[in-house]
């Protein structure tokens, strides 16, 4: 059974199709990346994985399930802003949040509340947060915000995680940084991830596969055949071409962007 | 002091009041919704004077005033997270009409009346009858108790609403229940300090307890044992200096201690080194 597999799946946002005839595969414990231009309906693929975008046409297994039947093995990172600077929430309690966040009443303290605080402390630990968790959430910077949202993600041992664009916003060393660790938990832990990507250059080397959404439709292959002069030609149905930079960087060129602003 | 009748009773519906609104009060900080409690004590002062204008009982004006107002400040507002625009517009809207019924209540009524519209204002704690403290009573043990059962996804809606809404949290409904929430504990925090000054009590202990711990459930206690402390010193010192009425320094008291925390380093900072 795969993590994800959707097959001649249709989205429709606000009566106009985001794309059509989608057919795509994400193993366990496979790492891919999700990318296509503002408006290709990356986030909306997301969101039809989590059941929250329902499919006007195809089918869905996730993880087993038909979607949203299976939520609470899938740890999220929606797009996002950062916390308000004024957030005087620690880390911890965000991450706790993951764990039992869900549930309703106040957590008592007792054998099972101290079982929940040795997770959120390894989850912690493992995502290299531990000297900062204790700090008001708002107080700290984009890349430790983002570790901790990822340890929230994590806490619950999910088996698949859906990151939206978690890259986005942190400098060059700490995408790197963020990408590496998720490469680790991905085959530490056997979670298949699915990330979304602006630019694919800082993650191209740890990834399993690549996902490409792009003139109303979609590819899937491996990142080196995917992102290719002759795939993203077919895909754009216009003549695209993706340079081999000096420094390794694939640069894609005569893509046009379907809409002006991202997709949500 | 505890000799006298008026002192127990105020020393009892306050205590209730004060804890309250120090624990909804953490989350109305915490979701940035102070306006929205602002605007709530606006819509307390004119249900309780349409109430005394049709000649119906003034708390049920009140308190079925403040709860529909934030039910329609969550309903309008989008995603249940009231917007500045919505909420400034209905309570000019809602001011107006207590103007209307204020003075439909003062030309009908005797020269009495005049003292209602005062004591909706700025509080009556010292006037309340048995029956007025046991009402208090239950209605914020009724407001504490629901928001123990939400607290914790309240927190996590608060904080993160999409993840919190892929993990089957009610994002919406949540957002609703709590301005009803906010709108209940206005009510009685009027009878306490007044419709103006409600804001006092609801706003800053929280304020000074979010600015003391970052720890989200001792927050909650101490913004709670903070409004309690305020009502209690309030009144006491009121007893002592009859010349100066209840609601001001109550308020005051929680104007002090939220300046007192201010200029104290994070509490949060202080204890770092062991989380």
């Amino acid at each position: 059974m795969s993590a994800v597999e959707l097959r001649d799946a249709e989205a429709r946002v606000g009566g106009r199709t985001v794309w059509r005839d989608v057919s795509v595969t994400v193993e366990r414990g496979a790492f891919v990346a999700v990318l296509g231009p503002n408006g290709a309906g990356k986030s909306t693929l997301v969101r039809a994985v989590l059941g929250l975008q329902p499919l006007a046409a195809g089918r869905a297994s996730i993880l087993g399930r038909p979607p949203g039947g299976a939520n609470g093995r899938i740890g999220y990172l929606p797009q996002r802003r950062s916390f308000d600077p004024s957030t005087r929430i620690r880390g911890v309690d965000v991450v706790r949040l993951g764990l039992d966040g869900a549930r309703f009443g106040v957590p008592l303290p007792g054998r099972r509340s101290r079982a929940a605080a040795a997770r959120v402390a390894e989850t912690i630990d493992l995502v290299g947060a531990g000297h900062y968790a204790a700090r008001p959430i708002g107080e700290l910077s984009g890349g430790e915000q983002q570790r901790l949202l990822i340890a929230q993600a994590l806490v619950r041992e999910p088996q698949l995680l859906l990151l939206d664009e978690p890259l986005d916003s942190l400098d060059l060393p700490n995408q790197i940084g963020v990408a590496a660790l998720i490469r680790r938990i991905c085959r530490e832990r056997d979670v298949a991830v699915m990330l979304v990507a602006h630019d694919v250059n800082p993650i191209i080397s740890y990834l399993d596969g690549v996902i490409y959404l792009a003139g109303g439709t979609a590819v899937e292959g491996r990142p080196e055949d995917v992102i290719s002069t002759e795939a993203l030609t077919a895909l754009y149905g216009v003549p695209v071409e993706v340079l081999h930079a000096s420094d390794g960087r694939l640069v894609v060129v005569g893509a046009p962007d379907l809409h002006g602003h991202h997709a949500h | 002091m505890l000799a006298q009748e008026f002192m127990r009773h105020a020393l009892v519906t306050g205590s209730a009041v004060g804890i309250a609104c120090g624990l909804v009060g953490w989350f109305v900080v915490l979701r940035a919704q102070v306006f929205a409690g602002d605007a709530l004590s606006h819509v307390a002062f004119t249900g309780a004077l349409a109430a005394a204008a049709l000649g119906v009982d003034l708390r049920a004006g009140l308190f079925g005033a403040t709860i529909l107002g934030g039910v329609a400040i969550g309903g309008l507002g989008e995603r249940a997270r009231a917007d500045d625009t919505v909420i400034g517009t209905l309570f000019a809207w809602t001011l107006g009409l207590g103007v209307l019924f204020l003075a439909l209540f003062t030309t009908n009524g005797s020269a009495t009346n005049g003292a209602a519209g005062v004591r909706v204002l700025f509080g009556s704690i010292f006037g309340l009858s048995t029956a007025d403290v046991r009402t208090s009573v239950v209605l914020a043990a009724v407001a504490v108790a629901i928001l123990a059962a939400i607290a914790r996804p309240l927190l996590y809606a608060s904080l993160d609403a999409g993840v919190a809404a892929a993990q089957g949290v009610p994002v919406r409904s949540l957002g609703l229940v709590f301005l009803a929430l906010v709108g209940l504990v206005a009510a009685e925090a009027t009878q306490a300090v007044g419709a103006l000054l409600l804001l006092g009590l609801l706003a800053a202990p929280a304020g000074a307890a979010h600015r003391l711990t970052a720890r989200p459930w001792a927050g909650l206690c101490l913004s709670g044992g903070f409004a309690l402390a305020s009502v209690w010193v309030g009144l006491t010192l009121a007893y002592v200096f009859p010349m100066v009425p209840p609601s001001t320094v109550i308020v005051s008291t929680a104007v002090a201690i939220y300046a007192a925390a201010m200029s104290l380093p994070s509490l949060g900072r202080l204890t770092r080194v062991n989380p």
